[in-house]
């Protein structure tokens, strides 16, 4: 009977073991680990988000409601009975526990809920809306401008650079300085109204029906062109001034020295050498500011009634949405940790020195 | 320990020859700076021959790498060659344009810097910063080498140096300091240079992969029947290594002889002063140096650059700098001490 048991135990240990080396073995590796830590994140964040708003002590559907009210200058007397019923339908009358569980169990399915001020849309119709204009929009600028704005500060922190170079760029990093709204509302006043090139607000023309057509798509581009442009010119100058820094400390490294005792050539040395160097810090930057587009660019969109999350999310605010906010809160949150992630995972292909280490 | 007995254990098929390696003359760089012309390096004249090991010493700051690098032409701005001549194997480097230095350097003067450093591309494999300055030393109508030819290269240029061909294939933070300082020495050699710069390649490391260092670097030399310039301030390595010294003080060569000559019979005040600041194994003694700095670079003394210092100084040190004296044999002194010796 003892040595059975004995023997039932010394099993079930050794399986116990197995199992819990199988579950090191997994969760050891390098990736398993920053996934589950970006989880982690965006649980925590999640969390932040679901308490802050409830600690104002405002409540977002009497503040729309009595919006409405005044905007309508009616309904005044019933306005008590019809909060506490739009209150149970969003779930607002539950305990604070019932409802972090209920939030939790809706994101977890990337169910964001229902806009109190859209009434009936869903959050997540409306933020993947936007979003995608967001994304077309920024993301395009923000990798043009990535890749403009490192060649440019590469060649002008390069020693051996033509003497023509810098005052060609110089003046286009002076345009960092410049806010991107003003820089927007030049924009506009030039192109769209002075010379009225270009279409002055919204994504698309109000007449054309949103199908992908040719004519469609040409309109949603003439569109992008300004908010892009005002974008693009004031961020170049932020990529550019930090590679130029970047190229100018790599100068001073040893092994530029040896690239030149060796004789290189001179593309090699820029290429190889210098550039490649220089580009990991700006890596790190570029996956931070990927994380952050999907906030969009509330100035800009807003300047020229961009469709984009931006716009949203400054009427939301506006509106008191606190679901809509949450929704937005909460892509910004998986965007940024996601960026992050991805960047843990491509930085050892980019740098050997990081190295994925398995415990 | 005599330090004849240990030159021979590292010089044993030593073959100077009287063919000029490497004739300097008058070489200057100087550095504008807005405190003025910094004088690094002032009128710097000698001759390396071919198959010798030329150890220049000096404290920081006296200008030994300057020097170094104004003979690959890896001067940066602000500083600049302001006068003088470097003539290797007949040809005067300062009058080739930037494409043919490009090509001199590696291929006919290579250097050997302080591997234990990063002097190596921290994101770049070993393998390929051997082939990559090889590569772009081909003339234009050679063929490049397919992959075969060019690993077979490293793999004999790693094992030369005493390293495992696998290392081709390692990031150089893989690397320990020696088997770094290994790594830039294959690079040195890959284009069989005729002169080698090894720039203080020890420093850094501890005394056994020093001696290892220095070994493989005195065996690689000689089998390449290259000249050798070694630059550093460990006067103990210097001895064993070398087979000429020059002395540098204040951006001057003050004093240049045959090793075991200046090692035992010092001439310039200088000199005297730095070997006889050496500690000894037989005695025990207080540590000597030598009493108060260099002058600033920028603002030399009328006279002398040492005068302040020297304990045997005489009105004319006060007023003219020294030219370069030759006392007898290859030994050349700059100082005023040697003036009347020489001229009876």
């Amino acid at each position: 009977m003892t040595e059975n048991t004995q023997a039932v135990e010394k099993q079930s240990a050794i399986t116990l073991a197995s199992i819990a080396r199988i579950f090191l073995g997994i969760f050891g590796h390098f990736i398993v680990k920053r996934f589950l830590f970006f989880i982690f994140v965006v649980w925590l964040a999640s969390t932040v988000i679901f308490i802050i708003p409830r600690l104002s002590g405002q409540d977002p559907v009497k503040e729309k409601l009595l919006l409405e009210a005044q905007r309508g200058g009616a309904m005044q007397t019933g306005l008590d009975a019809m909060a506490k019923t739009y209150q149970k339908k969003f779930g607002l009358d539950q305990p604070m526990s019932t409802q972090y569980f209920n939030f939790m169990k809706d994101l977890a399915r990337l169910d964001l809920g229902v806009s109190i001020a859209f009434y009936p849309r869903t959050v997540n119709d409306i933020v993947f809306e936007s979003l995608a204009w967001t994304l077309g929009l920024m993301g395009t600028v923000t990798i043009l401008a990535f890749i403009l704005g490192t060649l440019a500060g590469a060649v002008l922190g390069w020693p051996r650079r033509p003497g023509w170079v810098q005052y060609v760029f110089m003046p286009l990093l002076t345009l960092a300085a410049i806010p991107q709204y003003l820089l927007a509302m030049i924009l506009i006043f030039v192109f769209a109204f002075q010379l009225g090139w270009l279409p002055l607000f919204g994504g698309y023309s109000v007449a054309t029906v949103p199908v992908f057509t040719f004519e469609f798509i040409v309109d949603v581009l003439q569109h992008a062109i300004l908010p892009a442009f005002a974008i693009l010119f004031s961020v170049v100058g932020f990529w550019a001034i930090g590679m130029r820094g970047m190229m100018i400390n790599t100068q001073g490294e040893d092994y530029m020295i040896q690239a030149d005792a060796k004789g290189l050539k001179g593309s090699r040395i820029f290429m190889r050498y210098a550039l490649r160097n220089a580009l990991l810090p700006q890596v790190t930057g570029l996956a931070l500011v990927l994380g952050t587009i999907v906030t969009g660019q509330v100035l800009v969109e807003r300047v020229f009634s961009y469709p984009g999350i931006g716009d949203i999310l400054f009427q939301a605010i506006r509106l008191s949405d606190f679901f809509v906010i949450r929704g937005i809160v909460i892509v910004i949150i998986f965007g940024i940790a996601g960026a992050t992630f991805l960047l843990d995972i491509l930085y050892p292909l980019l740098d050997p020195r990081i190295k994925v280490r398995s415990s | 320990m005599s330090t004849e007995q240990s030159i021979q254990t590292y010089r044993d098929g030593a073959r100077i020859t009287d063919v000029d390696a490497l004739v300097v003359d008058g070489l200057s760089v100087y550095y504008e700076t807005e405190g003025g012309t910094v004088k690094a390096c002032d009128g710097v004249t000698f001759t390396l021959k071919q198959g010798e090991r030329f150890a220049l010493v000096g404290e920081s700051g006296s200008g030994k790498t300057t020097l170094a690098m104004a003979l690959m032409r890896l001067t940066r701005p602000p500083g600049h060659i302001a006068k003088g001549s470097v003539t290797l194997h007949g040809r005067d480097i300062t009058s080739l344009d930037d494409k043919e230095m490009r090509q001199a350097r590696l291929a006919e003067i290579a250097l050997v810097p302080q591997g234990a450093m990063n002097s190596l591309n921290p994101i770049m494999r070993i393998g390929k910063q051997i082939i990559d300055g090889v590569i772009d030393h081909l003339k234009d109508d050679e063929p490049t080498p397919t992959k075969d030819e060019l690993d077979e290269m490293v793999h004999d240029l790693l094992t030369r140096v005493g390293l495992r061909p696998g290392v081709a294939r390692l990031w150089p933070h893989e690397l320990s300091g020696g088997m770094k300082q290994r790594v830039a020495m294959a690079i040195g050699i890959s284009l069989r240079p005729k002169l080698i710069i090894a720039d203080e390649p020890t420093s850094a490391l501890d005394v056994v992969v020093q001696r290892q260092i220095m070994q493989t670097l005195g065996r690689l030399q000689e089998g390449l029947d290259a000249s050798i310039m070694l630059v550093g301030h460990d006067m103990g390595l210097v001895a064993q290594f070398a087979d000429t010294i020059g002395v540098m003080y204040a951006g001057k060569l003050v004093e240049v002889g045959p090793v075991e000559e200046v090692f035992s019979n010092p001439k310039h005040p200088y000199t005297k002063l730095l070997i006889g600041s050496l500690p000894s194994l037989q005695e025990k003694r207080e540590f000597l140096g030598i009493p108060g700095l260099p002058p600033l670079l920028v603002d030399l003394p009328l006279g002398c650059a040492f005068a302040d210092r020297c304990p045997s100084r005489f009105d004319k040190c006060e007023t003219a700098i020294p030219e370069k004296l030759n006392i007898g044999g290859r030994r050349d002194v700059a100082c005023h001490l040697y003036e009347d010796e020489v001229q009876s």
